[in-house]
């Protein structure tokens, strides 16, 4: 009975830290996504490492102390997708003032496309053409009906990464489908 | 504050993974209602939901 009390006050106390652990990590970030992630594996990792703690340290110092490896982790997954984060080589399809320079036309008869088996094997041509991570995370939205909190932490990835994995899925299936099947 | 067809495409791509909030909507549908283009796409974009939802029933293979 006491040792479930000490654990609530243990861990009302490491929630009490959450602020403070949030705009630090945003400091140092400068993306509110990752750095929740980053305070939420810390407090994750709290809990679970309360015998560590004892009562050596200041909680906070202890705390902050673990933030920084999350933020580091973070710092390195960032810059390893750092290329990705931008979904930037859509951009030619927009001008200056990000206008289309083509303005998208309907697909003709679409729902007659989805009585075709031919159609399906230009979509799985097209599914084939992606880039292995916009792949496996457009098929884990669209195929396993999966939520994006759970393909982010699937894929390691921030929930803006996965929102852009997925735009750059569509833009360019879109792309594709309209080259390999609505325009033949 | 006018939506670009640039930022437009992404909202309706997010607005596929995630529940936009009431500005975001408002801002869409102002935009949808005077472009063609945009709308198109956003049609298609619903579109490659229906089809993968096709896809995905008709080869539990994959």
């Amino acid at each position: 009975m006491e040792d479930k009390q000490a654990d609530e006050d243990f861990r009302s106390r490491v929630e009490r830290e959450r602020p403070y652990l949030l705009r630090y990590a945003g400091l140092q970030l400068r993306d509110a996504h990752a750095a929740e992630d980053a305070v939420q594996e810390t407090l994750l990792a709290a809990l679970a490492g309360e015998a560590a703690f004892g009562a050596r340290a200041s909680l906070r110092t202890w705390l902050t102390g673990i933030l920084k490896h999350k933020i580091i982790d973070a710092i390195r997954r960032m810059s390893r997708e750092a290329p990705a984060l931008s979904g930037d080589e859509f951009d030619a399809l927009f001008d200056e003032r990000g206008h289309w320079i083509e303005m998208p036309a309907a697909w003709t008869s679409p729902d007659a496309s989805l009585e075709q088996q031919r159609f399906f094997a230009a979509l799985e041509l097209c599914l084939g053409r992606l880039p292995q991570k916009t792949s496996q995370a457009f098929m884990m939205r669209e195929h396993l009906g999966l939520e994006t909190d759970e393909i982010c932490k699937e894929l390691a990835v921030t929930p803006t990464h996965c929102w852009v994995l997925l735009y750059r899925a569509r833009m360019a299936l879109r792309e594709c489908l309209s080259k390999e099947w609505f325009q033949k | 504050m006018m939506l670009s067809c640039k930022q437009v495409t992404r909202l309706v791509s997010q607005g596929l993974d995630r529940e936009l909030g009431f500005t975001e909507r408002v801002r869409l549908r102002v935009h949808l209602a005077i472009c063609d283009g945009c709308t198109n796409f956003s049609k298609q974009m619903a579109f490659l939901r229906e089809a993968m939802a096709k896809l995905a029933d008709q080869s539990p293979k994959t």
